[in-house]
């Protein structure tokens, strides 16, 4: 007799733990065909807060990470998904996607993550700046993250439009919450399985599934996240997502891009998760004969 | 355990005033709109009045720019946009910058003195302050022109297009220099709104604009009230709004351009924490105290209007900040010996005296020194209050005028928390000799703008602006000018 396969339960990613959905509720996912693939959480607005709560607690630690030590997690996580290809490559087969495609994204985005791994201890030293004020002060700004910031992941991909959005903001030492991709989420859930081996503090990345039209309010109206990636392509929901925004004066950004081509990927979307702090301290001011050494 | 202190001595200094001389400035008794170039009255047929604040006179009539006139300009800018400024080679576009720089220079002293006469301002900042800086403001971003390719590497340079700004009352000029100039710089032609209270040295730029030989509508000043500003931020042909003023105002901006394409910088308001350790300078500390929170009357969005002291040395600071502040000059604005000039306008000398008032009901301990204020026009003594709770409404909202709340703290981590703990994040002051602790706090405190052991500094290289609800974008140096490209 054939041996029965082990089902996998997926399950939402909050503070580095893998619970159900406080509400208890699901969706069904169906292949192309209509045939039930798995049971995937439908969050609620309480899920939400929690994600928002673990993000903010995370986010101390992963933003005095040393720059270095970040890109090496980020790496780390490159490595766990390249282990990880077939089983990914499976997942987005099961969602409909061609196998030759399939490979294509998977590999897109371990690349990517690489990439990105890179950028942490650089993009600093490539936009800072010391500026010569015309004052005896020493002058310097350089970038730190936004916060807690909300991501919305595009819609049409399972896993690359994901890692996209997602690798420039923890790059930069932010935290977040991630809202998958409603039709395609299964890859958002095992990615998260990807992250927790992957020496990355609990609660820097929590994931959600459920529908944007649900959890968008109160995502984009919660008083401590501080900033919303919108790789979403629904405007009315953008709209309300950037008149919500006004409450705490979120930073909203757009991200839509082909995520398979190679210029999706770049310094200045690490940026856009970022604010510039510009700090003055005066220079003794030594003059005079001895100033000529 | 605490020294014992010395009492308050009231030095008396009397200087003889000392006038700045008004008889070289001109100023039309009519004003009215610049747009594409010319002078052009309001379609309404509306002008109103702005008033030097620090005797209630009226200065000029200024015309009140309505959804019309708006447009007008924006279909100025957009031909100039089109037509002219953003084909025209950066090093040329460079040169009409320098112009405008030199041309203010040339005419500082007059902008100074319309300065001080229509914002209240003492005639020391604006001459020394205000005015300069705005003019190397706009000889710094001239020089960006033609050089914007090495700014930001791999990145294809690309103006917006029309800008549309609005600009508050606090440093009228020095803010139409923060924003004309970069999105002159980056190719992109500008609708600019001044404060209703302060328009006149806006109107002069234009006429420095005009005499510069800028291209038809590459500027326009719209002069007007709130809805002059709001058919701004509505009209569906600019690019991008920059603003400059309350977190309130700020928040209808932000939501009003919700679903539209328009690109957003706001620099917004702030709570900013001035923080005395037990090691700083005291005395270097208390003048930086003072120039945090008097400085322009304290009307500044960065003033440092949380005073946070270290427990051991509280009594000594602020018997010291005392002292200092008997001292402090409030009155005629022109006269160089003062220190604090008027409250810009009677709504905001409203609103500092409910704040005083608020401070006063909920159980904080007030000081203010005892000085002769004039008995017409705007004027409001430089007030501390001691005892502040954290939860206190005179620690949490911004006030906007000379008036100071001081608490204590223990250690490093809690003042950190202390100083956090508001939804502005624009400016932070920290003061202390130790250098490791300079670094720890500075990067721990979420604010844009850190001085450590100086404050309320300003330069055209430096950039400026707010974490959280003090606003997004950057002005000034070499990142604001990203808020004015792709």
């Amino acid at each position: 007799m054939a041996r029965i396969e082990i089902l996998k339960t997926y399950k939402l990613f909050i503070g580095g733990q893998f619970p159900r959905t406080e509400s208890g509720r699901f969706y069904a996912l169906k292949n192309t065909k209509g045939t039930p693939i798995a049971n995937i959480c439908l969050s609620s607005r309480k899920d939400v807060r929690n994600a928002a709560q673990a993000a903010r607690k995370a986010f101390g630690g992963w933003s005095e990470k040393t720059a270095f030590n970040r890109g090496q997690i980020l790496y780390r996580i490159a490595e766990m998904l390249e282990g990880r290809r077939d089983q990914f490559i499976a997942e987005l087969q099961a969602q409909g996607v061609g196998k030759a495609k399939a490979e294509k994204e998977v590999e897109i985005a371990i690349d990517r993550i690489v990439y990105y791994a890179g950028w942490c201890d650089k993009y600093n030293q490539v936009l800072s700046a010391v500026n010569p004020v015309s004052s005896s002060h020493f002058n310097f700004s350089v970038y730190e993250p936004t916060g807690v910031v909300g991501i919305f992941a595009p819609q049409n991909t399972s896993l690359l439009g994901l890692v996209s959005v997602l690798m420039p903001v923890i790059a930069g030492g932010n935290t977040c919450l991630v809202l998958a991709s409603e039709n395609m989420p299964l890859c958002a859930i095992t990615f998260a399985e990807v992250l927790h081996s992957s020496d990355l503090p609990g609660g820097v990345v929590n994931i959600l599934t459920g529908t944007n039209k649900e959890l968008a309010d109160t995502l984009s109206s919660h008083m401590d996240i501080n900033a919303i990636v919108y790789g979403g392509e629904d405007s009315e929901i953008l709209k309300s997502i950037q008149e919500n925004a006004v409450s705490n004066i979120k930073r909203v950004i757009v991200q839509k891009k082909d995520w398979v081509k190679p210029d999706s990927q770049d310094l200045y979307m690490i940026i856009d998760t970022q604010e510039l702090k510009t700090t003055w301290h005066p220079i003794e001011n030594i003059g005079g004969a001895t100033s000529s050494y | 355990m605490a020294k014992k202190v010395e009492k308050i001595e009231v030095p008396s200094w009397d200087y003889a005033p000392s006038l700045e001389s008004t008889s070289h400035i001109e100023l039309k008794e009519r004003y009215d709109l610049y747009i594409d170039g010319k002078w052009v009255k309001p379609t309404s047929g509306k002008y109103f009045a702005t008033v030097n604040p620090a005797n209630e006179q009226k200065l000029a009539e200024v015309a009140h720019g309505n959804a019309l006139d708006v447009d007008k300009a924006v279909k100025a800018a957009r031909k100039a946009y089109n037509e002219v400024w953003s084909k025209m080679p950066g090093s040329e576009r460079a040169k009409y910058i320098y112009r405008i720089a030199r041309l203010m220079q040339e005419r500082a002293r007059e902008f100074a003195v319309i300065e001080t006469l229509d914002a209240g301002k003492t005639i020391r900042e604006s001459r020394d302050v205000d005015v300069p800086l705005a003019c190397n403001h706009f000889f710094y971003y001239a020089g960006w022109a033609d050089k914007l390719e090495y700014a930001f590497p791999n990145r294809k340079i690309e103006s917006l297009g029309v800008a549309g700004q609005i600009i508050p009352w606090n440093f009228p000029l020095l803010m139409a220099a923060w924003k004309i100039a970069p999105a002159l710089a980056t190719g992109n032609t500008v609708v600019l709104k001044p404060a209703e209270t302060t328009p006149l040295t806006a109107l002069k730029l234009a006429e420095i604009i005009d005499e510069a030989g800028l291209p038809p509508g590459v500027v326009n000043i719209v002069t007007g009230y709130g809805d002059t500003g709001a058919s701004i931020v509505d009209h569906a042909d600019i690019d991008k709004i920059a603003f400059t003023g309350s977190t309130g105002v700020g928040k209808l901006i932000q939501k009003a351009v919700a679903g539209t394409p328009k690109k957003v910088t706001l620099e917004l308001g702030g709570k900013s924490a001035n923080i005395i350790f037990d090691d700083a300078p005291i005395d270097q500390a208390v003048e930086g105290i003072v120039n945090g929170i008097f400085f322009n009357q304290g009307h500044v969005c960065c003033a440092g209007s949380r005073l946070f002291v270290q427990e051991n040395i509280a009594e000594r600071v602020v018997q010291k900040l005392k002292q200092r502040m008997e001292t402090l000059y409030v009155g005629n604005p022109l006269d160089k010996n003062t220190d604090i000039g008027a409250i810009n306008s009677k709504e905001q000398l409203a609103t500092i005296n409910k704040y005083i008032k608020i401070g006063q009901k909920e159980g904080a301990e007030m000081y203010q020194p005892v000085c002769s204020i004039p008995s017409k026009g705007y004027y409001c003594p430089p007030t501390l209050f001691l005892n502040v709770a954290q939860s206190s409404l005179i620690a949490q909202e911004e006030i906007f005028g000379p008036v100071l709340t001081i608490q204590t703290f223990r250690t490093v981590d809690e003042v950190i928390q202390k100083a956090n703990n508001t939804p502005f994040g624009l400016a932070a002051g920290v003061w202390t000799d130790k250098g490791s602790r300079i670094f720890n706090l500075t990067t721990k405190l979420r604010a844009g703008v850190i001085w450590a052991n100086t404050y309320n500094k300003f330069d055209p290289t430096s950039p400026f602006g707010g974490y959280k609800e003090s606003g997004f974008g950057r002005e000034g140096g070499l990142h604001g000018l990203s808020a004015y490209l792709k």
